[in-house]
């Protein structure tokens, strides 16, 4: 099987866990990434920060699908900053931007979970 | 420095580059051609139904072929590996990124299924197919080589798919499935074939990754290859009619 040629480090911000990418996202990352998805535990929301990341192909974006499907049965948010243009437009062509919230920077995106958490209470 | 520019490098070349609507140029002899031009592109997320990723895996000896060897020569004579009574008519360019290929899809009742498929994503170890508006599934299928062990080289094929819409998950659950892995497992042992190995064994693996459907997207039927192919091969007779009238004496 193909090896993990990346790396998912988790952090807590608040409500939210923030994943830092470092490496080339392949299919040989669903091992570690599941690991640290499972490590942001009972999060409201997981924040992919892509800045990190050099490369991706198509069995990353699949992942990333894969991960989507597993924080929406859990009722968890799924959002992104970081992305290259380059990256965005991937994003755009696969349409992952249509369920993923990516944003311009860590600030914005933690700011879109806590606005979330208030629109949910109030 | 030199890795990011080779990442940044690699990125480029290997992507297709955004599109909002696929455009297909002039389409092959003999293939029929609807329900890809100005179609939109659609993933897993677009679909209707549950979520699958089927597998399916051969292994053949690496002193026959290596892993990128082997995806050039699957690149090169994709259309020759599918099963008989299906066409692929691969773009003039071969697959690379941001080409469309057509497919005329044989169905039950000789119907034949018009659809299409936009390259994704290539490299030398693996590509990936898209699928358009209307397809049977909204999901990406790639190709991929990796070696096995010491001495094998694991070919596999690996769709990441929905249902379209509520009449094709009804006919996946009638025997669709069974039919697609049929297709795949298919290709596989022929690709092993034109490697010397006259019986491989493809494994198949089938998770569901999603069991909900998304009853938000049962719209997706407007956009129904099957539908429309249909309406299509219904209407021959009158198209045949009109062409001849159009080239009689009088007219």
């Amino acid at each position: 099987m193909a090896e993990a040629t990346a790396t998912f480090d988790v952090r807590r911000q608040g409500s939210a866990c923030v994943v830092d990418i470092h490496g080339d996202v392949t299919a040989g990352s669903e091992e570690v990434l599941m690991r640290a998805y499972a490590d942001a535990g009972d999060a409201r929301a997981i924040v992919l920060n892509f800045t990190g990341m050099s490369y991706m192909n198509s069995g990353g974006i699949g992942l990333l699908v894969t991960l989507l499907v597993r924080a929406n049965r859990r009722s968890q948010r799924l959002l992104a900053f970081g992305l290259s243009d380059h990256y965005r437009q991937i994003f755009e062509l696969t349409r992952l931007d249509e369920a993923v919230g990516i944003h311009e920077s860590e600030a914005a995106a933690l700011e879109d979970v806590s606005g979330a958490t208030v629109t949910r209470h109030g | 420095m030199a890795d990011i520019d080779d990442a940044t490098e690699r990125s480029t070349t290997n992507w297709a580059k955004k599109v909002d609507r696929l455009t297909l140029g002039s389409a092959p002899a003999g293939a029929v051609n609807l329900n890809v031009e100005g179609r939109r592109l659609t993933g897993p997320l677009q679909g209707f139904g549950t979520m699958w990723q089927k597998t399916y895996r051969v292994r053949l000896p690496r002193d026959v072929v290596e892993p990128r060897a082997l995806i050039a020569t699957w690149k090169e004579r994709f259309p020759e590996f599918w099963p008989g009574g299906n066409r692929f008519y691969a773009p003039l360019t071969g697959i690379a990124p941001g080409e469309v290929a057509l497919l005329n899809l044989a169905l039950p009742g000789r119907l034949t299924l018009s659809t299409g498929v936009m390259v994704l994503y290539a490299d030398e170890e693996s590509f990936t197919l898209m699928t358009p508006q209307g397809h049977m599934f909204a999901g990406w299928i790639t190709f991929s080589a990796v070696p096995a062990g010491d001495d094998g080289v694991m070919a596999q094929v690996q769709v990441l798919m929905r249902a379209s819409d509520p009449i094709f998950e009804l006919g996946l659950m009638l025997g669709g499935h069974a039919q697609e892995d049929r297709f795949w497992q298919e290709t596989l042992t022929r690709l092993a074939a034109a490697h010397g190995l006259a019986s491989a064994s493809v494994q198949t693996t089938v998770i569901c990754v999603d069991r909900k459907r998304q009853w938000s997207k049962w719209r997706n039927v407007w956009h129904s290859s099957a539908i429309r192919s249909s309406i299509y091969t219904l209407g021959a007779p009158v198209r045949l009619i009109r062409s001849r009238l159009s080239r009689s004496p009088g007219n």
